[in-house]
């Protein structure tokens, strides 16, 4: 290996890495408020890549029912909860978000899809279809069981992915898809040309891990979420409502894994089940900040993708091998630490 | 019909039913039964890994893997006979598991179901892409089994060798289950409790992890040579995760769950992959979408599986676990009345900046019983916990008949001969009182596991059942001999907890608060059962808030405020002493 290339894989590993550590935030996110690791975040990535990749064709993507046919469940499951409890108050905000929400976007999609709008308006359909997932599937897997321990959530999180893996493959056929890169600009950076799709892809995800850090900081519905994360039984005692708070984790999560997506898509063909694995490596970056921490979690994303990258490099076919292996020694190191004589074990 | 006829017949029914299967199922039907059989077989190691013990397996596919690559390698480069093959894939199976379990069984709960995705991935992986194991293409040509004068060759053929397999290993986790190893296993939830009766937790999780690798081992075996072909996809997770999904569907900590639950989801999987591709119109493996809801409806709603609602179907079985007669297990003599057994020396205990225990010290003789009092928070529990070996000492010393007892784990001291009972009872609450009472024996007995899938241990499991009935009759609770732990008052489960620590065969006793809950006359046959202990030699350790009870029935009294010693004596002269009337009421100078 020398400098040169040894440069490219640093930067193609920085990229890589800068969207792990996405993934990684929202992970850790979705699992501080709601104790729910989302090993299906993947599929919003998929879903967000795939989505684009269908309107640069000029069709309307299968998000569209996915959207209308999850939306329609989570409302009757909120009906039916309504009627045994005949406490009606909820469901106009259910109808709003798992009905007539879905119903626009579609109606949008419907009509926008066939006259090809510029890019910018693609990439903001692609991304709008997909967030509303993310409340709506923690309304139907997730809600029902806040009170279960780590480990069912985990189990129904599995299986959530398992799920959604099966849509993905019904809404948007097994083939690949890779959308045209979102600019042609290129920039020498001493030795190294830059391609404008990588520095978007840094950029981008530096300004929403930023956004990420002012909305906890400076916004009543950030602080909701972070007393949520610290203290579930306080935040409720306070008057925030914890299923609000996991709408919102959930919803961040979906925005988190489709802006992935459509990043991702220029620089990588994308399968139906491509986004699992990618979620699953911004996941060792998580376990990396023992799942608690925003910034030891993303420099650990940042550290998989430079990892991946070089591994790629070396031994092209085992490069999943050792990111995934690399995921047991962190966790061993981060069980060690944290392990106490006893504590006991969920049931 | 009496109940245990009635589910012999059932048993005997579905044996018939199997056997006769050949005679009348297709050649379809017979080769999704031989993948019912194939997928029990890993199934079964779940239940024990991952349903009994609570250890949770991302990864069993990779087992399979590991074991149907190792054989189909031998057999077909080295041209080795499949029976060889077999012990080479167990070993193989074996060396994987023992070195995977080494990491990550000490990662606990949701951690290291995700370090078994994490090794699960990998594996897969390492099939597909590493040269010499074929590639995604596979190994083809794996030779057929044979046996002199009989080949197995046609999927009939098959069906009895995988289901004596299946069977033989379903026979096997039975036994294991209904052993004192199998109790051990199923105190693994309760690490705490499993290790301050004599249960090396860190051991045992290996060895379930290891037997559970080994029947995912077989099945690898099983499946190379009746498919004679091997490739990387059905070593996935995707795999695994159907391995998980059966043992939820079946009911996760049923043995007969691991069949009904890979019944259930083998023919639910081949039913749908032959409707959904006409019904969506179009081909790809779209029943995971119907597996994915199914498991998540079922844990909304029905988490305990298939097996539990079946077997209420049945009539309960209505015979007593406790064994008419059996040779008595032999008990260690107690030391002369009156010497000194324990001795506490400067006992420190620091968390972080607070001294919880701070240079406390006393001596406990053989035939008496200490109390130890004081306010809530002055330290009695955690002194509990620094004798018992459950809480490292931050200095001092503990001597049990004048050997150093800290530093020691929790497991060695029981064996030494100091059982206790915890203030917040730590018990199984779906096994009943004697097998509860009987995992306090364990230390008493040597069989192993493998003993125990043999049944080989029947004598000694008769004698610690015969035990632990003794000493659940001995405190009292003989009619809930056999009705489940979780079914009792809180006041009963305490004393199952002492009748527990009884059956640990222990000189020295330690009761944390064992009369909270109680009622009075419970309180007075608790207070006869503890002085016939003492008469008979036993020391007892007690540290109860029932001032009346304990001014009643101790010799000598130890008070602790802010972890020291405040005061020590006959319960008349501390009832008396100053200091120990201010602990407790405040001092009598600050009111107005």
């Amino acid at each position: 290996m020398n400098f040169d290339i040894a440069l490219l894989l640093i930067q193609d590993g920085i990229v890589n890495g800068a969207l792990y550590a996405l993934l990684a935030l929202a992970l850790l996110l979705v699992f501080a408020v709601s104790r729910v690791m989302f090993v299906a975040q993947g599929e919003f990535v998929t879903f967000g890549a795939l989505s684009l990749a269908v309107l640069q064709q000029g069709s309307m993507p299968g998000t569209v029912w996915l959207l209308l046919i999850l939306g329609g469940l989570a409302f009757l499951a909120d009906l039916a909860v309504a009627w045994k409890t005949k406490r009606w108050e909820g469901l106009r905000g259910s109808a709003l978000l798992n009905l007539a929400l879905p119903i626009l976007l579609g109606g949008l999609a419907y009509w926008l899809a066939p006259l090809k709008p510029p890019l910018a308006v693609q990439v903001i359909l692609a991304v709008a279809l997909v967030v509303p997932l993310g409340p709506i599937v923690y309304r139907l897997a997730f809600q029902p069981l806040a009170n279960a321990s780590v480990l069912v959530l985990l189990f129904v999180a599995v299986a959530v992915h398992y799920a959604l893996l099966g849509l993905g493959l019904l809404f948007f056929g097994a083939e690949g898809w890779r959308t045209p890169a979102f600019t042609s600009f290129r920039v020498s950076v001493g030795p190294m040309l830059v391609s404008g799709q990588s520095l978007l892809v840094i950029g981008s995800s530096a300004v929403l891990i930023l956004l990420l850090t002012l909305f906890f900081n400076r916004t009543l519905w950030g602080k909701a979420l972070r007393a949520t994360a610290v203290n579930r039984v306080g935040a409720r005692l306070v008057g925030i409502r914890t299923e609000a708070a996991g709408r919102l984790a959930f919803a961040l999560t979906a925005l988190f894994g489709a802006l992935s997506g459509v990043l991702i898509s220029p620089i990588t063909t994308i399968y139906y089940d491509t986004g699992f694995l990618i979620a699953l490596k911004g996941f060792v970056g998580t376990a990396i900040g023992a799942m608690v921490s925003y910034p030891i979690a993303a420099l650990g994303a940042l550290f998989v993708g430079l990892l991946e990258s070089f591994a790629s490099f070396e031994a092209s076919a085992l490069k999943e091998v050792i990111v995934f292996s690399l995921l047991i020694p962190v966790l061993l190191w981060r069980s060690l630490k944290t392990h106490h004589v006893g504590e006991e074990e969920e049931e | 019909m009496n109940a245990v006829l009635l589910r012999r017949a059932v048993l005997g029914l579905f044996l018939l039913a199997l056997a006769l299967a050949p005679a009348f199922g297709g050649d379809f039907t017979i080769t999704l039964l031989n993948y019912i059989g194939l997928y029990s077989l890993v199934a079964l190691g779940l239940v024990l890994l991952t349903g009994v013990a609570g250890l949770t397996s991302f990864g069993q596919a990779a087992f399979v893997g590991v074991g149907a690559y190792t054989t189909a390698i031998l057999t077909t480069r080295f041209g080795i006979s499949p029976w060889l093959g077999l012990p080479a894939a167990l070993a193989a199976t074996a060396v994987v598991a023992l070195i995977l379990g080494w990491l990550t069984l000490r990662l606990s709960g949701h951690y290291l179901a995700l370090g078994t995705i994490a090794w699960g991935i990998s594996l897969s992986y390492v099939f597909g892409n590493v040269q010499g194991l074929g590639g995604f293409n596979g190994i083809p040509e794996v030779p057929s089994l044979s046996i002199p004068g009989y080949k197995f060759e046609t999927t009939r053929q098959y069906f009895y060798l995988i289901w004596l397999v299946t069977l033989l290993a379903l026979a096997s986790i039975v036994g294991l289950l209904d052993s004192r190893p199998g109790r051990a296993i199923r105190a693994l939830r309760n690490p705490v409790m499993a290790e301050s009766f004599g249960i090396d937790t860190a051991r045992l999780k290996i060895w379930v992890f290891l037997y559970a690798a080994l029947l995912a081992g077989v099945a690898g075996w099983l499946h190379a040579h009746y498919l004679r072909f091997v490739n990387p996809g059905p070593f996935g997770l995707g795999y695994s995760l159907e391995y998980l999904f059966m043992i939820v569907v079946g009911g996760a900590g049923h043995v007969w769950g691991a069949i009904a639950g890979a019944a259930l989801i083998t023919g639910l999987k081949t039913w749908l992959q032959g409707i959904l591709p006409k019904l969506l119109g179009s081909s790809g493996q779209f029943e995971t979408i119907v597996f994915g809801i199914l498991i998540v409806l079922l844990l909304q709603y029905a988490s305990d599986g298939l097996m539990p609602w079946l077997d209420r179907l049945l009539p309960r079985r209505k015979v007593s676990r406790a064994p008419a007669e059996a040779k008595a297990l032999g008990q260690a003599a107690f030391p002369a009345r009156g010497s000194v057994i324990l001795e506490v020396e400067d006992a420190q205990k620091a968390f972080g900046g607070l001294m919880a225990v701070n240079g406390l010290g006393f001596q406990i003789k053989a035939g008496e019983i200490l109390g130890l009092i004081g306010p809530n928070g002055a330290g009695k529990s955690t002194m509990f916990n620094l004798i018992t070996g459950l809480l490292p000492m931050s200095g001092g010393q503990v001597r049990f008949q004048g050997e150093r007892l800290d530093g020691l784990p929790a497991r060695a001291i029981v064996g030494r001969g100091i059982a206790r009972t915890f203030q917040h009872v730590h018990l199984r609450p779906a096994m009943s009182v004697i097998e509860n009472v009987a995992i306090g024996a364990t230390r008493r007995g040597r069989k192993g596991m493998v003993s125990a899938a043999l049944r080989l241990e029947r004598a000694e499991e008769r004698q610690i059942l015969f035990e632990a009935a003794r000493q659940v009759r001995r405190v009292g609770l003989a009619e809930h001999m056999d009705d489940a732990v979780g079914s009792l008052a809180l006041g009963q489960q305490r004393i199952v907890e002492i009748a527990r620590a009884l059956a640990a065969d222990p000189v020295l006793l330690l009761l944390d608060e064992p009369a909270a809950g109680l009622r009075h006359q419970e309180k007075q046959a608790l207070a006869a059962l503890l002085r016939g202990l003492r008469d008979q030699g036993m020391a007892i350790l007690l540290v109860e808030h029932d001032i009346a009870f304990v001014m009643g029935l101790v010799d000598r009294l130890v008070v602790m405020d802010f972890g020291e010693k405040i005061a020590e004596g006959p319960p008349e002269r501390v009832r008396r002493d100053p200091k120990v009337i201010e602990a407790y009421l405040g001092s009598a100078g600050t009111g107005p």
